[in-house]
């Protein structure tokens, strides 16, 4: 297929981004989402404008116990980059989950969650380490909630003219343990469902414990209630299939060709475990 | 096995794993596709599709897509009604053939059928067209699944047929009712072989371009069978056949899918004539999915008589054969390969098969890699399967019992055919061997009793190849050869068979450079173009090598008896032999090597008797049967049994294709049947919905494996040359498919019989698996 005609402006500073945000223009980023709908015809932007030169939204910079990543970092970035090995892994190891080295060499993770696609890999990651994004427009600047963020599917609480900044991720403290366990779709690779899991232990309990999930609904969200009831256990294989059970509880859960609800569901619960399992086992 | 040149040994290659002559351009990217195709002053035509499944159409209003910038023409069924029909090439008894236009005409019968074309000067202008082209639809039901459109009260896919039915067939072989009056045991088993979708990496794509002067039509398409397609496009276009030339470039795939006439190859060429000016048509992935033939669509009952020692009595079967909403070329000829291919590779001699076929509001299906015989090696290793489970007997053991014996060869099967050569035993004792199968199964037992899911899935697949004998193949089954030796001593090889990716300019060299004596470089193979090559069939049902390459094989003969003539002259001497490239007075021991004796040939100072100047030899070889490979495969397989999901730990194949030209062309050719086998046991189906929408119409949702999704393949062979041509060779370009799906779920099957599990439908996804182990459990 062809994309319908559309105007392309590639500046290199992110003012004349926002004043062409502001003027009705759609960004583009890795170009690895918008351009197949485009392609299919079923987004038709009439002006893009391309976010590859604008340096300043390329970056991963560590700061206090944050890391603050640019929106144009590429997965293959965040799968490599050796500070977020050390201090973010969970991203790194969700980031190394995403489609194929091609898809990772050019999707960026601003466009990922601006995309929302309700079964992309990196919310998962964000929910679970209640990730923060700054959101720039012409006007103003903010920063939301991962859990705020993402809406609905394909919906975020971005507003035209609004193009994501960077996400911040925690530093871990020492000892916290994680996990990324993805089901793959074969036919796209997105993830049928996601779970990241953060740990960390103290005294022989679970002190610490965070589980974000993707794919199963049509947002990704936090399971707080497995988070609550895996909390101060010892962590034994019981505690984690108890918690674990938990992670679907009250969700309307997606249903397609590769997975119904009720098997979501399930996959959820069995995945969530076994994520649990290794985080645990990695957290010291 | 050597030639000797002045007394040193050349080696033979045929044998030799050369790597493949074709593969330099390909891998980089300086192949010509027909999309590389570029023409002065060539326009882009873009086609308007129904969304609908059944409807009846009511208007289109061409208007705005007319006054659309860069527009120099839009048609519609009306303007192209003069066009022939889509042809379908098989016949039948009572087969019911609805007209085929090229673009609808009144009514719509499956969703991506035509039915409008927007012709303008680049893609892009075209497509911005086609969008504003607005056909008013009335729908109606439609009907997507094969046994839903036979049940009475189902929507009409064409109202002259109100039964959908499209054709029946019914064949009997022995005395099936004695075998199953004379029975212990009776297994019956319903087994689907779902839709499939060939997916080619490259699309169809036509240009076509307009000598108005001459009224020479130049179509370039990506085709398995440019010869048919000239002779069936001047046909649908009323022109002569002389003055159509097709030329098939690069192919990115072909698997059957091009193994036909498509409505855009004559619509093209009409369209060319109608605007004076070259005209090229992309398909996109989209219409990939939902324009070009899909396969299989099999629902299949069977029943399966045996006597309680295992062995097999007799069988019966009715299949089902989803058409979809029209005959493509081949359609209807599909299932009654199924049919032919039913007893498998066993000597059981009673058979009773019925097919009916289904007109459903679906893309019609047509060959897929196997074509006919996947389906029946599916449901004859499934059925063995199970009446190994009945009977408690091992699943090697029963299939041993059972296998036609090495002296019973040539063998006449209960279905018509005579298996040329076989050992079947052979490649079963080997992959046997090769997975230590006691050992195996005593793991698999001490796994079971740990909890975990391993399975051991054995299939002795047969299959029919070198298709065919011309009265057994509806435009023909034999090949063309034209080898020329030029004035230099090179070689030029022109087949008929039209190879496509199959790696004949590599093997078909080999063999020509053994027969002369000659470097493979100085060999070249040449197809694709119906003004150079010689009138061919093309390559499909693993009959390029068989076939082809016994017409090549005849021709450099002929060639081989004249250079001994001419080398004779120039050493005058009658007592001459050609070898290792040499004419060789057997006298003196003087030679003359190739291209001495080739420029001779063409100088023609002095001739030999009743000898005509020039080195040139076309042949035309009509194959006396069919050849029959077979082989073992095994797969051992484990289940999660929390989700279902089947990983293969282990793939062995062990393939008897006869004689063995190139062996990495093999294995990779294993290699790729196997992946295509894999996809159908495990991931791929074409899903369409109760209204006949395509779900799984696009890479996102229709799963074709990857590389890394692939097992390692463990490839052995045995070698059972065939007797029916004299290089021995059967052909090897299915077998992997066809081996492949049964061992997969046989596998699967295993591993979970201790539920009392005797057969799944393909494809195997983990939630089926899920469900079967959670109503276990
Ligand atoms: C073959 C394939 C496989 C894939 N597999 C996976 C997978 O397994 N898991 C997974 O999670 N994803 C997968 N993806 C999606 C991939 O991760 C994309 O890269 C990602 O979803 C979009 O990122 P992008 O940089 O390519 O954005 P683009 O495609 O350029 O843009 C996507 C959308 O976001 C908007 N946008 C882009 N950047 C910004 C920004 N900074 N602020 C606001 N809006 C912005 C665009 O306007 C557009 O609407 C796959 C994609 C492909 C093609």
């Amino acid at each position: 297929m062809v994309p319908q005609k559309f105007e392309y402006a590639a500046p290199d500073s992110l003012k004349s981004v926002l004043q062409l945000l502001d003027a009705g223009a759609k960004p583009l980023a890795g170009g690895m989402s918008l351009i197949p709908m485009m392609k299919l015809r079923l987004a038709a932007p009439e002006q893009l404008v391309d976010l590859q030169k604008v340096k300043e939204l390329s970056y991963i910079r560590e700061s206090g116990n944050a890391i603050h990543i640019g929106a144009m970092t590429t997965h293959y970035e965040v799968e490599t980059f050796p500070v977020l090995l050390r201090k973010c892994p969970l991203l790194a190891e969700t980031a190394a989950e995403i489609g194929d080295l091609q898809v990772r060499n050019r999707g960026t993770i601003g466009g990922s969650v601006a995309h929302a696609d309700p079964s992309a890999d990196y919310p998962a990651a964000l929910q679970a380490l209640e990730a923060k994004l700054v959101l720039i427009g012409a006007q103003k600047e903010r920063t939301v909630s991962a859990a705020e963020f993402f809406v609905d599917a394909f919906t975020t609480v971005l507003e035209p003219g609004e193009i994501v900044r960077e996400v911040i991720v925690p530093a871990e403290e020492l000892g916290t343990g994680t996990r990324y366990e993805k089901v793959v779709q074969p036919a796209s690779g997105f993830a049928i469902v996601g779970v990241a899991v953060r740990v960390r232990r103290s005294a022989g309990k679970i002190s610490f414990v965070r589980v974000g999930i993707t794919g199963l609904s049509n947002h990704s969200y936090r399971a707080t209630s497995a988070e609550a009831t895996l909390a101060g256990t010892t962590g034994a294989a019981a505690d984690v299939q108890n918690a674990a059970a938990l992670v679907a509880e009250g969700i309307d859960a997606n249903s397609d060709l590769h997975a119904s609800a009720n098997y979501r569901k399930h996959l959820a619960s069995v995945h969530a475990a076994r994520a649990i399992t290794t985080a645990i086992s990695r957290a010291s | 096995m050597a030639t000797t040149i002045a007394g040193v040994e050349k080696e033979k290659l045929v044998g030799k794993r050369l790597r493949r002559r074709e593969d330099p351009r390909l891998i980089t990217g300086t192949a010509t596709y027909v999309d590389d195709i570029h023409l002065e002053d060539m326009q882009y035509a873009a086609i308007v599709r129904s969304p609908h499944a059944a409807a009846r159409i009511l208007s289109i209003e061409i208007a705005a897509a007319q006054n659309s910038p860069g527009v120099i023409a839009v048609f519609t069924g009306k303007d192209t009604e003069k066009v022939g029909g889509v042809p379908c090439g098989a016949s039948l008894p009572g087969l019911r053939v609805p007209h085929h236009n090229v673009l609808a005409v009144g009514r719509v019968y499956f969703v991506g059928h035509p039915v409008a074309v927007v012709v303008a000067k680049d893609r892009y202008m075209a497509q911005d067209a086609a969008d504003l082209v607005e056909v008013n639809y009335e729908p109606l039901p439609a009907v997507a699944d094969p046994e839903k459109a036979l049940a009475p009260g189902a929507a009409p896919v064409h109202p002259e047929w109100p039964d959908n039915v499209a054709f029946t067939f019914h064949q009997d072989g022995g005395d099936v009712d004695k075998a199953f009056a004379e029975a212990d045991v009776v297994v019956k088993q319903r087994i689907t072989s779902q839709r499939l979708i060939p997916m080619a990496m490259e699309t169809r794509g036509v240009v076509a371009e307009w000598h108005g002067a001459d009224r020479q039509l130049n179509l370039y398409t990506s085709t398995q069978i440019p010869h048919l397609v000239r002779t069936l496009v001047a046909t649908m276009l009323g022109l002569d056949e002389n003055r159509v030339r097709v030329i098939t470039p690069e192919v990115g795939g072909g698997f059957g899918s091009k193994l036909n006439v498509y409505a855009e190859e004559a619509l093209m060429g009409w369209i060319a004539q109608k605007i004076q000016k070259p005209v090229k048509w992309i398909e996109t992935r989209r219409e990939n999915f939902l324009c070009t033939i899909h396969g299989r669509g099999h629902v299949d009952y069977y029943e399966l008589a045996a006597k309680r020692d295992g062995t097999i009595l007799g069988i019966k079967l009715k299949i089902i054969q989803d058409v979809g909403a029209y005959h493509q070329l081949l359609t209807p000829a599909i299932p009654t390969l199924s049919v032919l291919m039913m007893p498998g590779i066993y000597k059981t001699q009673n058979i009773r098969a019925d097919i009916v076929g289904a007109f459903t509001n679906c893309m019609p299906t047509d060959a897929y890699r196997g074509a006919g015989r996947p389906e029946a090696t599916h449901g004859i290793e499934r059925m063995v399967d199970i009446l190994a489970d009945e009977l408690q007997i091992d699943p090697a053991e029963i299939r041993l019992k059972n296998f036609v014996a090495n002296d019973q060869f040539p063998f006449h099967t209960a279905t018509g055919l005579m298996y040329d050569s076989g050992n079947y035993a052979a490649p079963l004792k080997k992959a046997l061997d090769l997975v230590d199968y006691g050992k195996l199964r005593q793991e698999q037992a001490d796994a079971r009793k740990q909890g975990k899911w391993i399975g051991i899935g054995i299939s002795t697949y047969g299959e029919i190849c070198a298709i065919g004998p011309s009265p057994a193949t509806p435009a023909g089954g034999w090949e063309s050869a034209t080898v020329k030796i030029e004035p230099s001593g090179k070689v030029t090889i022109m087949t008929g068979a039209c190879p496509h990716g199959q790696g004949e300019e590599t093997t078909f060299a080999q063999i020509a450079a053994d027969e002369l004596g000659i470097s493979v470089d100085d060999v070249l193979v040449v197809r694709g173009d119906t003004s150079i090559v010689q009138y061919g069939i093309g390559t499909f049902g693993s009959r390029g090598t068989a076939i082809g390459g016994t017409a090549v094989y005849f021709a450099l003969q002929d060639l081989k008896e004249k250079i001994k003539k001419f080398g004779a002259v120039l050493l005058e001497s009658d007592d001459v032999t050609f070898s290792g490239g040499n004419v060789v007075c057997n006298k003196t021991g003087q030679s003359k090597s190739l291209p001495e004796v080739a420029a001779s040939a063409y100088r023609a100072m002095k001739l030999p008797p009743n000898t005509e100047p020039g080195l040139v030899s076309t042949r035309f070889w009509e194959p006396p049967n069919f050849t029959f490979p077979f082989g073992t495969h095994i797969v051992v397989s484990e289940i999660d049994g929390q989700t279902g999901e089947v990983k293969i730990r282990r793939y062995v194949a062990v393939d008897d294709c006869g004689n063995r030209i190139n062996p990495l062309i093999i294995d990779g050719q294993v290699h790729g049947g196997i992946a295509q086998g894999i996809g159908q046991a495990l991931w791929e189906q074409a899903v369409y919905d109760d209204n006949g929408q395509l779900l799984s119409g696009e890479l996102t949702d229709y799963a074709v494996p990857r590389a890394h999704m692939m097992p390692w393949i463990e490839s052995e062979h045995t070698t059972t040359p065939s007797p029916v041509n004299p290089l021995g060779v059967k052909g090897v370009g299915e077998a992997g498919t066809i081996g492949c799906s049964p061992a997969v779920v046989n596998s699967v099957v295993d591993a979970l019989s201790p539920l009392g599990v005797r057969h799944i439908d393909m494809p195997l996804t983990p939630e089926k698996i899920w469900h079967i182990l959670s109503k276990g459990a």
